[in-house]
């Protein structure tokens, strides 16, 4: 077995203890609350027999344990329950805003990405000039305001002030994609309607932006602090002294080793997307987890939120794992001899 | 008589900052001829290595340095370049091996990959696997039995005697006219550097290569240089023939270096006594030593 | 000192940190004094006024019911500020003698109470505090609680890192030969050599947290009206958006100037201390 496939079968150990442990803290979070769920369920003017009869459904009388066991044992075939406020089964409901919202944060990691690391390279190679201040000003005023300010802001002065992009949703009505995927951008191309690709992308772009801006400060900060820590070591001195080419150094030689400590954090930064999409979405009226995870918070649907929670966790470990493999990619240290650092 | 491969006269190095002015060099002058091998020796923090930085271009890279004096490659002023020039000097006609071989090459590139950098240097369209062929010829010189092994390692694969041999070779790698060694193998075990020293030494004699060799330790000196300069506190106090100034050193600072010489263990000097008059005596020069003109 | 002087004033940036800092937390504290309006901090009602644009009398405008937006904003510092201190001053010390003791002790412990960290590190941050408040009532108390509950592991993250490398070293190693009791060591010997990067790290958090319960606030998961929230604020006023902007503009950028002050004094911080990043 090749060291990498070992590594990710690790991880993925490792990522199922945790997601065991984070459905066991949500879910203990969930019962130990006061308040009657079954009872915010069917309002007000439902019997006593009535709510008798949901917890008894819920399995809400049981010891906190069996509960527990209920709910792995449902989870096992893939249920998480039925939405106490939509009725539907909890995992239809995620599969029906999750696209929107994975396409968004997909969207905001790429400029995250593309945008923040050249920003961190440039300020790293131009330290202390005015390249440097500018790009560190810029990425702590990025890194400094809640996504929803940023979408605000963007709005107000891209959509309403000087209305290049479209103000909210995420398809103009004019349009009918037959839903395949789910991800529009993926659904238009395969609808073959060009134009209506276009006018999703249109969409996309002041959501996303807002969503990556506190990911692109937080990314071009990281990797100028990494990229200078790099540059003071002996092999960019020798570099210098053969005459490397100054851009070449700074884009190879002293990018992809400053790269390895940098990218744990940028995952991180991936994982408070997920998080932080849900207030994009609030203010861009974005079809996505946002408004069915506020509305089910509120009404403590209890299925729905542990659903909910569960499913936004198994992605940011998905991430995780990604960002592991893509480390064991340049730092042949790991990849090599399995020897994690 | 050609010009001296390398020449420094009264070069001077302060380092100017919000807290006021540095002297690191007071004016120190060395030459070094065509296929000669000269020492710098003195104790860290003396001046040497930041001496080496100015000849490459490193050290005016940075802001705060004030760089005075004449440095002359091959008769030609370096000061008189443009960055550009310099630049391209760097890697082909002057390059430098450094104190710690693994840590000088880059942790997450294959050494093939960091060659052919180095041979881009001299030949910029040189083919990949032309590169490569010349990177093995050139490990073969440097006594490496399995060239192609060694190429497709990382740096954390090879022991610190190999990656040394590897950096010796890229040294060498574009002929270039001097090389400057920054106490080259000081971080490696004692019987690892004597053996690549030895090889360098062969390696340079046989392309005729001119040395800047900078050290703490006279011993290692003793066996490499042609001739010697000490410097101490950002001054040359003493300069001669390697022979002659083992023979006969005439500097109180030279004396106290050689009487350090058996205590050298790990490669430390041993605390000298702080700056007294006798320290800072004028330069002694030995017979037949003298500083070449310089053309006006 | 001199040289904490030296830097601060050296570079504009971190003064600049300074200023923004004590200027966001002395109007906290003195609010009563200096706002115009100290009345409107409640349910105050006045329709003769509302929704005006910024003015000399309003600088920051008035909302729907008429209340001065200028002075709503500098009450909601005092409350974010209130809240930013008493969750770092919970979560610090939990999250700071988790990580000693996880990597002190090593073995076991380290294992389980690391898992534990993870389970909480890998739900993101505002979905954790969002549940909870969601299940919890929304009051300052429990926004507190929640946000605290979210906030601990990163402390203990760092706090763990640097304690493995730090017993290591010679000063413990000593200490451990002569016999030194295990409390001793951990909170005498290592947690010192802490202390630069968990301050760094306070400072910079107290702009952060303050994002995060205004971020909670502005889905309505956090403080309730009338207490006055930069977030509820925001959202409240994101209805009326172009028209009444001041309505959000404000709010968000009274966001923005705290957070970024943090930062900029978290950073000078970091190069006094000498902390890595």
């Amino acid at each position: 077995m090749s060291p990498v496939v070992r590594l990710v079968m690790k991880r993925l150990g490792v990522s199922l203890i945790v997601l065991v442990g984070v459905s066991m803290l949500i879910f203990t979070i969930a019962r130990v609350i006061p308040g009657d769920p079954a009872r915010i369920a069917l309002g007000p003017n439902a019997t006593a027999e009535q709510v008798a009869a949901l917890r008894e459904r819920l399995h809400l009388d049981e010891a906190l344990p069996v509960q527990y066991g209920h709910f792995i044992a449902d989870l096992a075939q893939g249920d998480l329950g039925v939405s106490l406020y939509t009725n539907r089964p909890v995992t239809r409901d995620i599969a029906q805003f999750l696209p929107a919202t994975l396409e968004l944060i997909f969207f905001a990691g790429t400029m995250m990405i593309l945008i923040g690391l050249p920003l961190g390279v440039l300020s790293a190679r131009y330290r202390d000039t005015w390249v440097d201040g500018t790009i560190r000003v810029v990425s702590l005023l990025g890194v400094s305001a809640p996504s929803f300010v940023w979408a605000v802001i963007l709005m107000l002065l891209f959509a309403f002030f000087l209305p290049i992009f479209p103000i909210a949703g995420r398809l103009a009505d004019s349009f009918t994609v037959p839903a395949v995927t789910g991800f529009l951008l993926v659904d238009t191309l395969l609808a073959g309607n060009v134009r209506a690709f276009g006018n999703a992308a249109w969409h996309i772009v002041l959501p996303a932006f807002a969503l990556a801006l506190s990911g692109i400060g937080q990314a071009a900060r990281l990797t100028r602090a990494n990229m200078i820590d790099t540059y003071n070591k002996p092999f960019i001195e020798m570099a210098r002294s053969y005459g490397f080419p100054e851009r070449r150094i700074a884009n190879r030689y002293a990018f992809r080793p400053s790269m390895i400590p940098s990218l744990t954090i940028i995952g991180l930064d991936f994982a408070a997307m997920l998080g932080n999409a849900f207030l994009v979405e609030a203010v861009f009226a974005w079809p996505g987890l946002s408004r069915y995870g506020v509305a089910v918070i509120l009404r403590k649907d209890l299925n729905a939120i542990v659903g909910t929670v569960l499913v936004i966790s198994a992605m940011f470990l998905i991430v995780n794992i990604i960002v592991d493999l893509l480390i064991a990619f340049i730092n042949p240290r790991i990849r090599l001899s399995q020897r994690t650092s | 008589m050609t010009s001296p491969t390398l020449l420094i006269r009264d070069l001077h190095l302060a380092f100017g900052g919000y807290s006021g002015r540095v002297e690191v060099l007071h004016g120190i002058s060395i030459h070094i001829r065509q296929g000669e091998r000269v020492a710098l020796v003195g104790e860290s923090g003396s001046g040497k290595s930041v001496t080496a930085r100015i000849v490459l271009g490193l050290l005016q890279m940075t802001r705060t340095a004030r760089i005075g004096g004449l440095i002359a490659f091959e008769g030609q002023d370096i000061a008189k370049l443009t960055p550009r020039q310099h630049h391209r000097l760097r890697g082909t006609k002057m390059s430098m091996i450094f104190q710690d071989p693994t840590s000088s090459l880059n942790p997450v590139y294959r050494i093939s990959e960091q060659f052919r950098e180095v041979l881009r240097r001299g030949v910029p369209d040189i083919e990949r696997t032309e590169a490569d062929a010349r990177a093995a010829d050139l490990l073969a010189d440097c006594s490496i039995g399995d060239p192609e092994r060694v190429l497709t390692s990382y740096p954390f694969q090879l022991s610190g005697g190999l990656n040394q041999r590897v950096m010796i070779a890229m040294a060498l790698a574009n002929e270039p006219s001097l090389l400057i060694a920054d106490e080259p193998g000081t971080a490696l075990d004692v019987t690892v550097q004597a053996q690549t020293l030895k090889l360098m030494r062969e390696l340079v004699a046989r392309h005729d290569t001119a040395v800047l060799f900078i050290s703490h330790n006279l011993g290692v000196v003793r066996e490499f240089a042609d001739r010697v300069y000490v410097i101490y506190k950002g001054r040359i106090v003493e300069h001669g023939r390697t022979a002659d100034l083992f023979d006969d050193p005439r500097h109180p600072y030279t004396r106290a270096l050689m009487d350090a010489i058996p205590r050298i263990t790990g490669g430390g000097i041993p605390e000298i006594a702080d700056a007294s008059d006798t320290y800072l005596a004028p330069i002694i020069v030995h017979e037949g030593c003298a500083e070449p003109e310089v053309a006006p | 000192m001199k040289r904490t002087v030296a830097i601060l004033t050296s570079n504009p940036l971190s003064a600049l940190g300074v200023v923004l800092v004590a200027a966001v937390v002395l109007s906290a504290i003195f609010a009563d004094f200096i706002v115009p309006f100290p009345e409107h901090r409640g349910s105050v009602v006045d329709f003769t006024n509302f929704n005006r644009a910024p003015s000399w009398q309003n600088l920051f405008g008035t909302d729907l019911v008429g209340r001065d937006l200028f002075s709503r904003v500098i009450f909601a510092y005092r409350i974010s500020l209130v809240l930013g201190v008493v969750v770092l001053v919970i979560a610090v010390p939990i999250g700071v003698t988790v990580g000693l003791v996880a990597g002190y002790l090593g073995g076991w412990t380290e294992t389980v109470l690391m898992r534990i960290t993870d389970v909480f590190l890998s739900i993101p941050p505002l979905v954790l505090a969002m549940s909870m408040m969601g299940l919890l009532e929304p009051t300052l108390t429990n926004g507190m609680l929640a946000v605290t509950a979210m906030w601990w592991p990163w402390y203990t993250r760092l706090v763990y890192n640097i304690t493995r490398s730090e017993k290591e070293e010679g000063y413990v190693l000593a200490a451990e030969l002569i016999g030194a009791s295990k409390p001793h060591l951990i909170f005498r010997e290592i947690l010192p050599n802490c202390v630069p990067a968990i301050l760094t790290k306070m400072t910079l958090d107290l702009g952060f947290v303050i994002l995060i319960a205004s971020s909670l606030s502005f889905l309505g998961l956090g403080v309730q009206p009338p207490t006055p929230d930069l977030g509820s604020m925001v959202a409240d006023g994101a209805k009326y958006l172009p028209d009444s902007w001041w309505l959000t503009v404000f709010p968000g950028l009274a966001i923005l100037v705290a957070v970024f002050g943090f930062n900029l004094l978290g950073d000078a911080l970091r190069e006094i201390l000498g902390v890595d990043q």
